[in-house]
């Protein structure tokens, strides 16, 4: 598998980027890895998306979708296409360090 | 490696469950991926954005040929299935049309069949941006893939 180096930590990724292995992430890294996702600043609002789906993996195993996202994480529809405008649950569960969700929905 | 799909234009011309949700999964799943999308509804389609059926599209799933002679085999069946989706995060038809709306697809009615039906503007969601020709609709299709519903 391929692997990148994110705070000068050589983390394992999968295909796409996403982490292989939620445990190496830290949360240094996740600005670097927004960067490199065309999001160039992460403000408060994207840091309530990257933790709760820090927290819905540790809960269920995956990452949650959109429609969950826009239900739960106090982060409308509306507003997490503008925080993550190539796809909120995909961009964020890759800042977040989290497999990617295999969700149709 | 291919070229990703960039863009795609889906066209709902059916009212049907089976008619509807592939579509709207479609759009959806496009914008998640981080895809533009557009959705254009035609015919027994524009049923789902037509603001008085809306609030209550519950299509059938026209098993009717087979099973819907039988009292409330039909209605049934119906409810089955909305339970399901529900336990699969599926949602009911009106707030997954709200919610592609918000993931910033564009909603199109057709003119001919919004001419047919002798419907107007008024008569559809707020969500719906426009109603357009089958010329306009190309050029918003242009550069990006076509799929009929």
């Amino acid at each position: 598998m391929p692997t990148k180096t994110y705070d000068g930590v050589e983390v394992v990724v999968d295909e796409q980027g996403f982490f292989a292995d939620p445990a190496q992430w830290r949360e240094a890294m996740a600005a670097k890895i927004a960067a490199q996702e065309g999001v160039d600043e992460l403000t408060d609002r994207h840091w309530q998306v990257i933790k709760f789906m820090r927290h819905e993996y540790d809960e269920k195993g995956t990452g949650p979708s959109v429609r969950a996202l826009g239900k739960t994480s106090g982060v409308s529809v509306k507003e997490l296409y503008q925080l993550f405008p190539k796809g909120p649950a995909k961009l964020a569960a890759k800042i977040a360090g989290i497999p990617k969700p295999r969700g149709c929905i | 490696m291919p070229d990703a799909i960039e863009k795609v234009s889906i066209i709902i011309s059916k009212g049907s469950l089976e008619g509807v949700y592939p579509g709207l999964i479609m759009a959806n799943g496009a914008r998640a991926e981080g895809i533009e999308a557009n959705l254009f509804f035609t015919f027994f389609g524009l049923d789902v954005i037509h603001k008085e059926r809306h609030d209550h599209s519950n299509p059938g799933l026209h098993f009717a040929t087979l099973l819907g002679g039988l009292p409330g085999v039909s209605s049934v069946m119906t409810n089955y299935m909305a339970h399901k989706m529900d336990k699969l995060d599926i949602p009911p038809i009106p707030e997954f049309i709200e919610m592609i709306a918000d993931t910033g697809a564009g909603l199109y009615a057709c003119k001919a069949s919004v001419d047919l039906f002798g419907l107007e503007k008024n008569d559809f969601i707020p969500q719906v941006a426009d109603i357009i020709t089958v010329g306009e609709f190309y050029e918003k299709a242009a550069g990006g893939q076509i799929i009929f519903t």
